[in-house]
């Protein structure tokens, strides 16, 4: 079993990619010669502070910026467009269209690629709403949702185009402890049930051990490769334990490490 | 210095006290009860009816006004203007004139909208289109439509084809302006999901820039109908001497011309309640199914 994993061809390869991208001033460059591979079933997350360019890089995967070097193959293919088989579930909360209701959402992007009949793809949305139990809330416009019913949506809208990668981007950041703790196990027990390919970026490192099963830890601006890492032995009844916290200290230090050296860098940068 | 201001200040510790724990009982009458409120609270609620009572008011002011004044050739009382209303309706030509009016106001506005539709496609989707409209509207905006009249007149003859040309001048930059800078504040987020979901070009702009600007869209709208509106009973007023048929700007200056002062007012009374209908009616019913219930606009 686990001779195969690395005889199998991974899903997503990314391969020595350098992203940049300008802003009025300057052209900066968000992450310096990344590569990474995410074998079908996995959950990929990538971690780092803010700012050392995870979000850049999620953003290139979908498809909303090329790479200045390097390359991107989903299953083989080079990725050069957005499209339908890597849908994004963002932070904020206005990734909805207000003008739809629930169903609305979940379907739009399941009409607009013209994937089934209308008939077919009302059902199937349908089943993917009762699947993040907002079956009650159909009808209802984004506007009357809470934040955790809203990225329970656009979780809903990405996962019925049965995407060959789900991207997060801190889908839970902008949520209250409680409610981010609740979307997490959801989310685990959704990957349970369902058993998608996941990439998520997050700059917490428990969430990162709750969430993934393989974490890249990233270097702050410009992103670079620090460690790759497996947590797919850590879960939630793991929380406090001795395990879970040695993991948790080994990557705070790794990150925390790195903070000196940056600090030290811009110290003799400065003088 | 220092040492003896700090030395001054005396740390209250709190008290200590003991932790504990509340069996939480059902809630009284206070808590859970609701109560209902009165007619004249609730008739209060609804906006129409507060603006119907300011109308009212303004109605008795006028007519107070109109009969200290006794000068019904400089201002007529209420009463004879709904009158001479009365009249102009059933046995004059009021509603004919109306009638004209809006049609030629319905042509220039559709026209409008729909050049107004192209440009900000364009700009929308090529940088060289948004420069030429951006530089277009900076340009023609503040220039006032009936200002354009006299080249029109010359160019299209006096007519319906002149007083078109001048109302899609005055819709065309007023609704371009407002749906190009509704298009430019969608959020990155907005437009990254739109595409995401599989939208590119035309339907790009359709099912995702048009609904999500739709509430700066719907603020053009209302003032590019204002423009027209106003510039075409204006322009009426300038040459509906020499039109075929004349509209409802027509109406009040031959009123004007004969002294029929009660029919004046009687025109401007319809322009005023046309205005109203379509902004209180139209717009209103516009704005209830669309952004009001998307929880655009409250």
């Amino acid at each position: 079993m686990a001779g195969e994993s690395t005889t199998r061809a991974p899903l997503l390869a990314i391969d020595n990619v350098t992203l940049q991208y300008k802003t009025e001033q300057h052209l900066v460059t968000a992450t310096y010669r990344v590569g990474f591979e995410v074998y079908e079933g996995e959950r990929f997350v990538l971690l780092g502070p803010s700012g050392c360019g995870k979000s850049t890089l999620l953003k290139a995967v979908a498809g909303f910026m090329q790479p200045v070097e390097g390359q991107m193959r989903l299953a083989g293919a080079p990725i050069e467009r957005p499209g339908s088989d890597r849908m994004m579930v963002f932070q904020e909360f206005d990734q909805l269209l207000p003008w739809k209701t629930v169903l609305g959402n979940v379907l739009f992007p399941l009409l607009n690629n013209r994937r089934m009949p209308k008939a077919e793809a009302t059902e199937h949305a349908r089943a993917v709403i009762a699947k993040v139990n907002l079956s009650k809330f159909e009808n209802v416009y984004p506007h009357m949702l809470s934040g955790g019913m809203k990225q329970r949506v656009a979780i809903a809208r990405a996962l019925a185009m049965e995407p060959k990668v789900l991207l997060m981007d801190e889908p839970f950041a902008a949520l209250d402890a409680l409610t981010r703790r609740k979307m997490q196990e959801e989310l685990k027990a959704l990957w349970d049930d369902v058993g998608f390919t996941v990439l998520f970026v997050t700059h917490s490192i428990e969430e990162a051990l709750l969430v993934g099963s393989r974490i890249l830890v990233m270097s702050p601006h410009p992103g670079r490769v620090k460690a790759e890492l497996n947590a797919d032995h850590l879960g939630f009844t793991d929380i406090g334990t001795p395990a879970f916290e040695k993991v948790h200290r080994r990557i705070h230090d790794l990150l925390f490490a790195d903070k000196i050296e940056t600090a030290l860098a811009t110290e003799t940068h400065n003088g | 210095m220092v040492d003896t201001t700090a030395q001054r200040i005396v740390r209250m510790e709190p008290p200590r006290r003991p932790e504990r724990m509340v069996e939480l009982d059902t809630m009284g009458a206070v808590g859970d009860a609701a109560r209902p409120l009165s007619t004249a609270e609730r008739l209060l609620q609804i906006t129409g009816v507060r603006r119907l009572i300011v109308v009212l008011v303004l109605c008795l002011a006028w007519q107070l006004y109109a009969m200290w004044l006794q000068n019904n050739l400089l201002f007529p009382t209420l009463g004879e203007t709904l009158e001479a209303l009365y009249d102009a309706v059933f046995n004059g030509p009021l509603v004919q004139r109306t009638l004209t009016s809006l049609q030629i106001l319905l042509t220039g506005y559709a026209a409008g909208l729909a050049i107004a539709g192209i440009f900000t496609t364009l700009a929308i989707t090529t940088r060289v289109g948004t420069d030429f409209l951006s530089t277009l509207t900076a340009m023609f905006n503040p220039l006032p439509a009936i200002a354009l009249l006299p080249l029109a007149l010359l160019w299209f003859g006096l007519g319906a084809k002149s007083l078109v040309f001048v109302i899609i001048h005055s819709v065309l930059w007023a609704v371009a302006l407002n749906t190009h800078s509704g298009f430019t504040s969608v959020s990155p987020t907005l437009r990254m999901a739109g595409q995401n979901c599989g939208l590119r070009g035309i339907s790009y702009v359709a099912f995702l820039l048009v609904p999500a600007a739709f509430p700066s869209i719907l603020t053009g709208l209302k003032i590019g109908w204002a423009f027209a509106w106003r510039t075409l009973i204006a322009a009426e007023l300038v040459f509906g001497v020499s039109s075929r048929s004349g509209g409802l700007g027509w109406f009040i200056f031959e009123n004007r011309n004969q002294l029929e002062i009660p029919s004046v007012f009687a025109g401007l009374l319809t322009v005023i309640v046309i205005g109203l209908l379509v902004e209180s009616v139209i717009f209103r019913s516009i704005e209830n199914v669309t952004i009001r219930r998307w929880g655009m606009q409250s």
